[in-house]
């Protein structure tokens, strides 16, 4: 493998994102800990959404910053979003990529990114 | 030099913008988040022009085919128009004239207009019919443009409806009403012959996918097409025998009235209709799913459908909202 690909580029880029958005967010709303926090009405906006997520954790395009994610996730924080949430969240993304046959270091970097945003999302 | 024109005024970009950065530059407000083509907030429509093919990536095929486009990865090489989806200016209202009022069942009235200028639309998309110039109320197509000479509305009266109940009770063939659209994206797309079709409809939910049935067909659809038609008792159902004629006509056709109250006869279905849908096909990978009438159901029925495998671009909701003004 050419050590230049990117991890979006080892991952198979736009096609793998779009491969693992349903899995993930079918993953997400059937998990009980934290479906309460994807109940948007609009499921379209929803997916969309978890599909914006998918490429940014998959080292994909995206201009968000971490203001963006403060912003985006601070109605959630007040209904009691937590660690153990952002854990499980995660923990989905993981399962989704070891369905789609993804090697587990690349899971790890997935993770890792992820990861990187939890202060952001929390908010602290 | 390609020129944007959005709301009467004309906007130029600069080398390598695109059409979200040209438009907030001059302080226009447009809806944004990602700003790489994936979260769908920017989502815009061309009213004149054909928006890149690049600028639509990841749409659905029914939001492709109207023109819609993500402003934040459209760079045009030629002028377009464009237009907010909610820019209901864009569409002019146009005169019909009422040809024909025919009850189909005790609350379901058909309603056949004549437009006075040709109207682009496709089975299952809706059009607003104005009562006057500021009441106006949402109807699905039950036309076929290719087949039918006049666009056929199934309009359900509603308690204390106002547009409903005009409709029912004054309306008469001849009268000429207003009408602008149209618009919604529930309706049938070219393509995958093959794949199962799921129709579910409440009440008059059976107008938009009565519709889409009969396009598909037209179109040469090959796949398994089911359709569920539920309403509480057997007065609630209409088009019955139209539909048993269809699947006389189509063996791929399959159509599955259901009855969720008391005393069901023989021939009909026990249940409401998504509820039997999902227990006749539990799997609905790779199925394309319509599902039209009441929100509450509609909304349920999605979340059910992609739970069961159905992938969230192969689901067409058209959820009836009834106006808090009635």
């Amino acid at each position: 493998m050419s050590q230049q690909a990117s991890l979006y580029e080892q991952l198979g880029g736009e096609a793998a994102v779009n491969a693992a958005v349903d899995i993930f967010y079918r993953k997400v709303l059937s998990d009980d800990r934290i479906n309460a926090f994807f109940e948007d009405v609009d499921m379209d906006k929803q997916a969309a959404k978890q599909k914006a997520f998918l490429t940014m954790a998959f080292g994909g395009p995206h201009n968000y910053t971490g203001l963006d994610m403060r912003r985006g996730h601070a109605n959630l924080v007040e209904r009691g979003l937590n660690d153990t949430h952002v854990d499980a969240v995660i923990e989905n993304l993981g399962a989704t990529l070891r369905e789609l046959g993804v090697k587990e270091e690349l899971i790890a970097q997935v993770a890792a990114i992820a990861e990187s945003t939890r202060n952001d999302v929390l908010g602290r | 030099m390609v020129t944007i024109r959005y709301a009467k005024d004309n906007y130029e970009l600069e080398d390598g913008q695109s059409v979200l950065d040209g438009l907030t530059s001059h302080g226009i407000y447009i809806p944004f988040s990602c700003r790489s083509g994936v979260c769908q907030t920017c989502l815009m429509r061309t009213t004149g022009g054909t928006p890149p093919e690049k600028s639509q990536q990841g749409l659905k095929d029914s939001l492709k085919l109207q023109n819609y486009f993500l402003a934040c990865i459209c760079h045009p090489t030629e002028d377009i128009e464009v237009a907010l989806p909610n820019d209901k200016d864009v569409q002019a209202v146009i005169p019909a004239t009422v040809k024909n009022l025919t009850l189909l069942n005790t609350e379901i009235m058909h309603v056949a207009l004549e437009c006075h200028a040709p109207l682009n639309y496709r089975a299952g998309q809706f059009i607003n019919l104005f009562q006057n110039q500021t009441l106006g109320r949402s109807y699905s197509l039950a036309s076929l443009p290719h087949e039918d000479e006049y666009l056929h509305l199934h309009v359900r009266r509603l308690p204390q409806g106002r547009v409903s109940g005009w409709i029912h009770e004054e309306l008469r063939p001849g009268q000429t009403v207003g009408i602008r659209g149209p618009g919604g994206d529930c309706f049938y797309t070219p393509g995958d012959a093959e794949q199962g079709m799921v129709l579910i409809g409440t009440g008059s939910g059976l107008a938009p996918l009565y519709g889409i049935i009969r396009d598909a067909l037209s179109q040469g659809h090959s796949g398994p097409i089911h359709l569920f038609h539920g309403s509480r008792d057997l007065t609630g159902l209409y088009l019955t025998e139209q539909l048993r004629d269809l699947v006389r006509q189509y063996s791929n056709f399959n159509y599955i009235p259901c009855l969720s109250g008391e005393n069901v006869p023989d021939g009909f279905a026990t249940g409401r209709a998504h509820d039997v849908a999902f227990q006749q096909i539990p799997n609905l990978k790779n199925w394309r799913l319509f599902l039209c009438g009441h929100p509450e159901m509609v909304q349920v029925a999605k979340r059910k459908a992609f739970l069961a495998g159905a992938s969230m671009k192969h689901i067409y909701a058209d959820a009836f909202n009834v106006s808090q003004s009635s």
